[in-house]
């Protein structure tokens, strides 16, 4: 085990691990899998020494599995994966979602599809980090864009996997999860834990799917007592499969209503140099860094550009670009896919500003060589 | 012995979920009556089980019993309840599963969990077939019988569900069938008091999909032809090997103490603790 | 504007697995920081835990660095013949310019500093082992990019428990091989320069 230095250089993939602990993780299930791999030996190391518990298991399936199983047993629960990994844990993902356990995956994207590209940068799992399951549902994925925001989002997805009851994803890509950087991170005592609200009603009233006002259930912990049934199965208030269509229709549609209710809470949105950009460069993860860098020089030269950074992807933060829309002339979306936030965009657009997207999908990254010459290209 | 009412009375969710989705003349709820016995005769509180499943006709098993119970995905069951038992070690958790949920798409999973020795009961039951989705052929499936996607006999050799467990490490082992329900209450009995992974496999039948398949009768026939190839280990292990072909050999298969996976972590758990202060 | 950018050191250290370079990246940077700066260290390596080609860089900035990745260099540590070959051009005019004399055999241009750093580390310690540790002592001798005692600190912290000796030893050999290699090359130019006179 390393010793601890006095200053905190620290990685991404690390940071991920940290925000964990911070959050108050207490169990994690994982298989190793380039870029995440970090991430599961740091909480081997850690957990048991916090009290908590680490297994590798024997597959990504089991992996989720054993959260789910976890944080139904009153953990919170994380597992950090990559590419094939994340397509492996769908079916159980679909199941978190319905059976609304909360979770987070943190996913630290690779090149794709397949094998793919292991040890290059990508961000092509935005598309399936929504749309991956079968069936609707929503989703909630962060995406943090630098080693200390990583700290804090992975606490945030903790936080808001507990408090909605649904399953979060902190989507990472590899040069995130890889870079090291000088970080400044809270004392775990300053850091906010938000936990999932617990029955409170004697067990034979106790409904575990019966919505409070906030659209969230209380979730009452197997062993607490309070006998239930949880179901991949959609069901009614009591927990029992149902077909009966007014049951599944309050089911589904309470799924999104909770996380409808909470849209601006989830949506972690930043803008900088917004106010009088009439070009804004829409980013997130380690685009957000190339833009930064490419804005810092086109400002120098006089050009109004201004960057939205998403923090939030699901659900779509949509208001952050509907807000600057009457402003702007142009939008530039560099992505390393190809233009899967880019779709987005142009839906929330609908047609007032000209959209320009910047693509890569060969493992190397956009630089901002790259986007302000796109950008010089549009003004002109 | 509790009587049949108490115990619907005791342990089924009776005002809620029923009639079951069981066929007529299904063996599933006999083995769940079996277990249900096993588990007042332990005198376990209600709170204290955890009943996990997967998909199929005995995945449904846990909706209807009054205690902790999780129905998840196909083949699945083992790592739910493997989460489910580091979380709450005090629990009693105990696994119900199909013969293709545990040994077809669930297969990698009950040998990790049998080597791991994690202290859960699976019960497996095993009718030859993929019942729910009307007839298809399992890995149970012996060869030359029939199924809806095998109509000219099943080439695949069957697994050995009980060999297989004890060569992945499970440290108790124990089959019996839908017919011998007190032999299997008692089975059941020393799987859950067992400290360890522990699997009972249950031989069963299908009468809906694999008896009318193969023309092997109805409930009854199939119940009497499980009566007849059983035979107890204590008697098995006097016959020869000619005497034994074609029979099931039932009881306890093998019981043996090993390391237990949640005691193990305690103590690792501990030594990182004192790593850390030290 | 223009001098903000200035502020910004881009290293690059270039080899094979196995060599230890990912390791010597971290210390850098640890090093950085504890000389007050702010800092973004990454890699690229193959699928193989030796033997592959690897690559990091640490960027070294006084304000902030957004974009984490060296795309010119102002020093380069070449380990292996590939290393040269690729990033030699990516170097920035002025930029300086390490090879290990041991592994690149082409040396693209004569500004370059070459120094057998692995051959004289199996020399003196009887293995390569240490051989990220004494081109640590290179750069820091021959670029002056971290203060030494910084470094020192920094390569303590992270080698293992019992090793910090042998380790501060290394370091102190790099900058002695630094040293000797800037003498010689000084009193080449001094000759050049006699020559032309």
């Amino acid at each position: 085990m390393r010793k601890k230095p006095s200053y905190q250089l620290m990685q991404g993939n690390e940071a991920a691990a940290e925000g964990a602990l911070a959050a108050g993780v207490n169990f994690f299930a994982g298989y190793p899998i380039t870029p995440s791999t970090e991430i599961a030996e740091i909480l081997a190391d850690r957990l048991p020494a916090n009290g908590g518990k680490f297994i590798q298991m024997e597959d990504e399936i089991g992996s989720i599995a054993a959260i789910i199983g976890a944080s139904i047993g009153g953990c919170k629960s994380l597992t950090a994966t990559s590419g094939p990994g994340f397509s492996l844990m769908q079916e159980n993902l679909g199941f978190a979602c319905l059976a609304e356990v909360p979770l987070v995956i943190v996913n630290v994207m690779r090149g794709g599809p397949s094998t793919g590209m292991p040890t290059s940068p990508s961000q092509g799992d935005v598309m399936q980090s929504r749309w991956g399951t079968h069936g609707d549902h929503p989703i909630i994925v962060l995406s943090p864009a630098s080693v200390e925001e990583t700290f804090h989002y992975t606490i945030k997805a903790v936080n808001l996997a507990e408090k909605y009851r649904n399953p979060v994803i902190v989507l990472m890509d590899e040069v995130i999860g890889h870079m090291r950087a000088r970080v400044s991170l809270p004392p775990w005592p300053m850091v906010e834990r938000v936990n999932r609200v617990k029955p409170n009603m004697p067990p034979e009233w106790y409904n575990p799917y019966e919505r409070q006002a906030s659209g969230v259930a209380p979730m009452a912990a197997f062993g607490d007592g309070y006998r239930y049934h949880v179901t991949g199965l959609v069901h009614d208030a009591k927990g029992f499969p149902t077909a009966n269509p007014n049951e599944a229709r309050d089911n589904l549609r309470g799924l999104f209503a909770k996380i409808e209710r909470g849209f601006r809470e989830i949506c972690l949105v930043d803008y900088e140099e917004m106010e009088d950009a009439e070009h804004a460069i829409v980013a997130y993860g380690c685009m957000v860094l190339s833009a930064r860098s490419a804005l810092e020089q086109l400002r120098e030269a006089g050009h109004r550009v201004g960057l939205i950074k998403l923090g939030t992807l699901w659900p779509f933060p949509r208001f952050a670009l509907e807000r600057y829309l009457p402003q702007l002339k142009n939008i530039i979306v560099p992505e390393l896919n190809l233009g899967q936030v880019y779709r987005e965009v142009l839906r929330v657009n609908a047609g007032h500003a000209n959209i320009e997207k910047i693509n890569r999908i060969n493992g190397t990254i956009i630089t901002p060589e790259e986007i302000i010459k796109t950008v010089k290209g549009l003004i002109r | 012995m509790i009587s049949n009412s108490e115990l619907v009375k005791k342990y089924f969710r009776y005002n809620k979920k029923f009639p079951h989705i069981w066929c007529p003349g299904c063996g599933i709820g006999t083995i769940l009556g079996s277990m249900l016995r096993a588990i007042d005769d332990l005198e376990l509180e209600k709170d204290d089980i955890a009943f996990v499943s997967g998909i199929g006709c005995t995945g449904r098993a846990p909706v209807y019993v009054d205690f902790n119970t999780l129905h998840t995905t196909h083949g699945r069951a083992l790592p739910f309840a493997t989460g489910l038992k580091l979380a709450r070690p005090e629990l009693k958790v105990i696994v119900a599963t199909g013969d293709g949920d545990s040994t077809a798409i669930g297969g990698n999973h009950l040998i990790h969990a049998c080597r791991r020795n994690i202290d859960i009961t699976t019960i497996i039951f095993n009718n030859y077939i993929y019942g729910m989705t009307g007839g298809q052929y399992s890995p149970t499936t012996p060869h030359g019988d029939k199924a809806y996607t095998c109509k000219l006999g099943n080439i695949e050799r069957p697994f050995n569900i009980s060999a297989l467990v004890e060569a992945a490490g499970a440290t108790f082992v124990g089959r019996s069938t839908s017919y011998h329900t007190l032999q299997l209450k008692n089975i059941i009995k020393r799987a859950i008091q067992h400290k360890g992974f522990s699997v009972v496999e249950v031989i069963t039948h299908c009468p809906t999909t694999y008896g009318r398949i193969n023309r092997k009768g109805g409930a009854v026939e199939m119940l009497e032809w499980q009566k007849e190839v059983a035979v107890d280990r204590e008697k098995a292990a006097k016959m020869s090997p000619e005497e034994l072909e074609g029979k099931i050999v039932t009881g306890i298969l093998l019981e043996r103490e090993l390391p237990e996976f949640c005691e193990q972590y305690d103590t690792i758990i501990e030594k990182a603790q004192s790593l850390d202060k030290g | 504007m223009k001098k903000k950018k200035q502020e910004r050191v881009e290293i690059r250290l270039a080899g094979s697995g196995g060599q230890g370079l990912i390791t010597a990246g971290i210390i850098l940077a640890e090093a950085a920081i504890l000389d007050g700066k702010n800092v973004v260290q990454s890699q690229s390596y193959g699928p193989e835990a030796r033997g592959g080609a690897s690559r990091a860089e640490v960027i070294i900035a006084k304000g902030a660095i957004y974009f984490p990745k060296a795309s010119w260099v102002d020093i380069l540590l070449a380990m292996s013949q590939k290393a040269s070959d690729q990033y030699a051009f990516n170097l920035k005019p002025d930029g300086v310019f390490i090879v290990d004399a041991t592994y690149v055999n082409q040396i693209p241009t004569t500004s370059a500093l070459a120094i057998p750093i692995s051959a004289r580390t199996r020399e003196k310690f009887g293995k390569e082992l240490f051989s990220n540790i004494v081109a640590l002592g290179v750069i820091c001798e021959a670029t002056g990019v971290v203060t030494p005692k910084a470094l020192e600190a920094a390569i303590s912290d992270r080698v293992p428990d019992g090793t910090e000796k042998i380790n501060s030893e290394a370091f102190n050999f790099g900058r002695k091989l630094a040293r000797e290699a800037l003498k010689e090359r000084d009193e080449g130019e001094d000759e050049i320069i006699e020559a032309d006179s």
